[in-house]
């Protein structure tokens, strides 16, 4: 079997002061004993409660943050610290107010020293890409939300990674956009080829998007259950969320987050 | 810890703007929320439409009813005092203020002494400027200094600046410098507490995101956490170019023979109200030019703001 895009080998993480023991600064336990492998181009969602330690595993992935046991690892190799074969995505558009969207996508080609040209060639080509050729001069305060966000996709595709890490990337838009943006991201995966681990809390955006889904536990965070999304078409999301299989995995997921038994949960 | 000292000395420094200090960090993540039933395909608002709109806001009628405003206090001031029988001494009328005034210009080089007042408030204000912003960078980025120096930092900023006035003028003799000196001095602090706090509250998320490209410390500062602080810097800038004016007429009053300080204690020494009154408006005017350029260089440094973000004092340049 070829080598994993993105591993998780019984990972840990803890927060808080290591060395007390009296209590005064207790530890947290954010994820225990996590396991998960995502294959190249595949797309792989996460649920669970909230401070779960989804977004834990996500500062994991990307090099953010240490396990205290376990690795991490990228291509088969262990992750130490921030690297170029994985980028981030998150609810936050992240776009810098005072940067045009233009040197906004540009923005890690720039970090990382690409010379203007090629960096300015690429942004353009996204800019392009994402229906925003028009808005590539003006500032993020003059676009609309879901415009903000695919500007923000764009600086992450930039990147050119290998694995894209997504923190509930459209948790603040209105369904519409959601929707529209789903399909963007969905097809962009598909046609580059993309390894994707996907972060949410909407259920229906796990199903439709993913190969797989996997169910995290209350704190400390476990994988409790792994679900192959068994639908045709990853790339159509819209078509899937009317898929006659879709219901029955939703109330599956339901079942396994105790919806309905925590309301405050979901 | 840190964060909490940089929270205790903020509330001290007047901030006659301190919304938008956190506009810059937050109003990308406050806007996603708020336009999110916008449609993607709706156009969004262009440049020049948001020109119009700060136009039609300062219309026509805000204008003229500032002007009578400003029509009534000229005429109250000149007919005021006589019709309530104030004496000349206590409150001169406007025309013989600047009948004062011209005389000032005739025979005691008005100009000279508003172009040395001028002079120390602007090295100053720079010199404090960037005095207080370095240090406030260099503490903003090293938590560990910031503890230590806190009580310190906060001693010197509840101590009286002014009161060291004579100290200066000890040291330095009558020259320009304990002027500037006070200046700085006074200038220093709205400047360092809003850098230093605006450092410190860029969002960690933007942190992560240049982190996560692998940028250096250097390149953090540089391309995140300089630009981010723009808004606070000019609140600061705003504060501080008055308070320079404050600074240098202190020091002038204390010692010396030149400055527009210096000629308003001799107009007090002469009984000479007019004359007083004369060098306070001239003081007055050199304070706002002062403000207006901090205002005009903010504008074109923070044109990536919505343009509401001005709308605090109203200056017709």
């Amino acid at each position: 079997m070829a080598t994993s895009r993105l591993e998780f080998r019984q990972v840990t993480k803890r927060f808080g002061n290591r060395n007390s023991g009296d209590g005064r600064d207790p530890v947290i336990t954010a994820v225990e004993d996590v396991s998960l492998a995502l294959a190249d181009g595949e797309v792989v969602s996460l649920i669970g409660p909230s401070g779960c330690g989804k977004s834990t595993l996500l500062n994991l992935g990307s090099g953010l943050d240490r396990p205290n046991e376990g690795t991490v690892l990228v291509d088969g190799e262990e992750v130490d610290g921030p690297n170029s074969h994985v980028a981030f995505m998150l609810q936050k558009d992240l776009l810098l107010p005072w940067r045009t969207i233009r040197d906004n996508v540009e923005l890690g080609q720039e970090i990382q020293g690409v010379a203007r040209e090629s960096r300015r060639t690429v942004a353009l080509d996204l800019i392009a890409k994402y229906k925003l050729g028009e808005f590539a001069n003006a500032y993020p305060h003059q676009l609309s939300g879901g415009m903000r966000q695919r500007a923000a996709l764009a600086r992450t595709m930039a990147m050119d990674p290998d694995v894209l890490l997504l923190d509930e990337p459209f948790s603040a838009l209105d369904a519409q956009t959601k929707m529209v943006l789903q399909t963007d991201l969905a097809r962009t995966l598909k046609d580059e080829g993309k390894t994707a681990f996907l972060i949410t809390h909407d259920l229906i955006e796990a199903v439709a998007l993913s190969d797989r889904v996997l169910v995290m536990s209350s704190r400390p965070g476990r994988i409790i259950e792994e679900i192959a999304v068994e639908m045709p078409e990853r790339e159509k999301p819209i078509a899937r969320r009317g898929h006659p299989k879709m219901g029955d995995y939703i109330t599956k997921l339901m079942g396994l987050l105790h919806i309905g038994d925590e309301i405050e949960a979901a | 810890m840190a964060a909490r000292d940089a929270g205790a000395l903020a509330p001290a420094v007047p901030r006659p703007d301190a919304e938008r200090s956190c506009a810059a960090a937050t109003c990308c993540a406050a806007a996603t929320v708020e336009q999110g039933p916008r449609p993607v395909a709706a156009p969004a608002p262009t440049p020049a439409a948001a020109k119009r709109g700060l136009a039609s806001r300062f219309n026509r009628k805000e204008t003229w009813l500032s002007l009578v405003v400003l029509v009534l206090f000229v005429a109250g001031w000149e007919w005021g005092p006589v019709l309530l029988g104030i004496a000349p001494y206590n409150i001169p009328r406007l025309s013989l203020v600047i009948q004062e005034g011209v005389f000032l210009y005739q025979n005691s080089e008005l100009l000279y002494h508003a172009g040395i007042t001028c002079f120390e408030v602007l090295v100053g204000f720079s010199l404090g400027c960037l005095l207080g912003a370095v240090i406030g960078y260099l503490l903003g980025m090293s938590p560990t200094t910031e503890v230590i120096a806190s009580p310190y930092l906060l001693a010197l900023q509840i101590a009286p600046k002014v009161a060291f006035a004579p100290l200066f003028i000890l040291w330095f003799g009558y020259n320009m410098a304990p002027k500037i000196l006070v200046a700085v001095l006074i200038v220093f602090f709205p400047i360092l507490i809003n850098v230093l706090t605006s450092v410190r509250t860029v969002d960690p998320a933007l942190i992560n995101l240049a982190r996560s490209f692998k940028a250096s410390r250097w390149q953090i500062f540089w391309k995140i956490e300089f630009p981010a602080s723009m808004p606070s810097l000019f609140s600061g800038l705003r504060i501080g170019s008055t308070l320079a004016v404050i600074g240098v007429t202190v020091g002038e009053f204390v010692g010396g023979n030149t400055g527009l300080g210096y000629l308003l204690v001799q107009g007090e020494g002469q009984g000479n109200t007019g004359s007083v009154f004369a060098a306070i408006i001239l003081l007055t005017l050199i304070g706002i030019i002062a403000y207006a350029l901090v205002i005009l260089a903010e504008r074109r440094v923070l044109r990536y703001l919505p343009k509401r973000d001005f709308g605090d004092v109203a200056i017709p340049i």
